[in-house]
């Protein structure tokens, strides 16, 4: 089973819909019970950074993430939920993050129009089962403000241009998380799903 | 490499395509979910479905349409046609879609724009701005589908949705819609210069020169086109590739 976290931001019809469409049983809850009851577990969202740690803090979901990625077992970050495992973000300031991986979440410079909204194409960082069966130079749909800036390389597990390099997809173990939507990335996306459901 | 966006648009009465949509191997032409899986597959980057619904009381059947579509499309779609208020919103988002489209409803109660950005987030809120020639470099914003004049400039109307929180622009020219003389160049690249924010091109596409023109021309983001594509003149495949021998950066869907 694979639990999708509800804490009240955004979307999260269409993760659930694809893990549907692929034939995995999956569930949306707030309930921590519940979502400790799955095999993995995923952290979608939309919003702003500040409002979303609130929510999660209000929901008392934050110390059992904190203990399910400690523990090692398989989590995926989508879009917010990527930027939400990082220490800060300069949408919220003074507000901390889930402070998983090491770094900050920062706007995108003048220069770009902002959002970055469409399909751009992945460069690899290193390898990962996540990856299995994807071509490095897939396209994958985007839409935010921010991204996020690991301060170790190790957590880079793929890159995309705009205006700069940034990283588009980070992971440790079976922490995974993407900046990018999967689940609205046609083909290609279903296979990163299915391959996050097999971790 | 960021690409430029094909999105087919497709209108729906009655939560059914309709406008003689004529592909082969299609079993039901009036199907949105078929249709939608069918571009999904040829490699459309976005759909958008424009509900033309005009009974209030059938209005509903586009929020089970969008459900559908949702459950068997997995690229960015967004629906638009009759949204009217923060429930509708959240009704539609609910749905799976993507994003919504607001029109008229945004015209009359601008503070919507503002108040969906917050709770929904900009990323889903697409302002449709249906513009017309008065003068040269002027344009003006009409709606209820172009029946009704706003004296509002389209330029600065543009600027406004920006501050209000809108996360992308889809313009149509009402004097070149439908006409299939190609996209209104001057409009689209003075919009574009106005905001910093991803600019949808529609109206008035009739061959794939006038989706690299606009593109080429102007900085738009994406291009809108209905009938280039439904009456199978040209497959959204071939769009691409004529756009990337032209130099265009498109998503190649056989990465």
């Amino acid at each position: 089973m694979i639990g999708i976290i509800d804490y009240g931001m955004g979307n999260l019809r269409s993760v659930e819909k694809a893990f549907a469409f692929l034939g995995h049983e999956v569930f949306v809850t707030s309930d921590v019970a519940r979502l400790l009851s799955a095999r993995a577990m995923v952290l979608p969202g939309v919003g702003a950074f500040g409002d979303a740690m609130r929510e999660l803090q209000e929901r008392n979901l934050v110390e059992p993430i904190l203990q399910w990625v400690r523990d090692g077992r398989p989590f995926l970050g989508i879009c917010l939920g990527c930027q939400l495992l990082f220490d800060a973000s300069e949408e919220s300031p003074g507000i901390g993050g889930l402070g998983i991986i090491p770094g900050e979440v920062v706007r995108f410079p003048n220069g770009v129009k902002v959002p970055h909204m469409g399909w751009n194409d992945l460069g690899f960082g290193k390898s990962h089962p996540i990856l299995d069966g994807v071509k490095e130079g897939s396209f994958f749909y985007f839409v935010h403000s921010y991204y996020v800036r690991p301060k170790a390389d190790e957590h880079i597990l793929t890159v995309t241009d705009y205006g700069s390099r940034f990283a588009s997809g980070v992971s440790s173990g079976k922490l995974v998380a993407f900046q990018f939507h999967p689940e609205k990335s046609s083909d290609t996306g279903l296979r990163l799903l299915d391959n996050f459901a097999g971790l | 490499m960021h690409c430029v966006r094909i999105i087919p648009c497709l209108d729906v009465d009655k939560g059914r395509v309709v406008k003689g949509i004529n592909f082969v191997d299609i079993r039901d032409a009036g199907d949105p979910v078929e249709l939608g899986a069918v571009y999904d597959a040829e490699g459309a980057d976005e759909l958008v479905f424009l509900d033309i619904t005009a009974s209030h009381e059938q209005r509903g059947l586009v929020f089970e349409m969008a459900s559908h579509v949702a459950e068997k499309v997995f690229i960015p779609f967004t629906v638009g046609g009759g949204i009217r208020d923060a429930d509708d919103i959240r009704r539609m988002l609910a749905t799976g879609s993507d994003k919504i489209s607001l029109n008229t409803a945004a015209v009359q109660n601008p503070q919507l724009i503002a108040s969906s950005a917050r709770r929904f987030g900009s990323q889903c809120v697409v302002i449709a701005i249906d513009a017309k020639m008065r003068s040269a470099e002027h344009w003006e914003v009409v709606i209820h589908g172009g029946r009704t004049p706003t004296g509002i400039d389209a330029i600065e109307w543009a600027r406004k949705v920006e501050s209000l929180g809108a996360g992308e622009i889809l313009l149509t020219s009402m004097d070149r819609d439908g006409t299939k003389e190609g996209y209104d160049i001057p409009l689209t690249r003075a919009i574009c210069e106005a905001v910093n924010l991803p600019v949808i091109a529609s109206g008035g596409a009739g061959n794939l020169d006038h989706l690299a023109d606009v593109i080429s021309q102007t900085g738009a983001d994406a291009v809108l086109a209905a009938s280039i594509f439904h009456y199978g003149e040209y497959s959204i495949k071939e769009a691409k590739e004529f756009l990337a021998d032209k130099g265009i950066p498109v998503r190649k869907t056989d990465a």
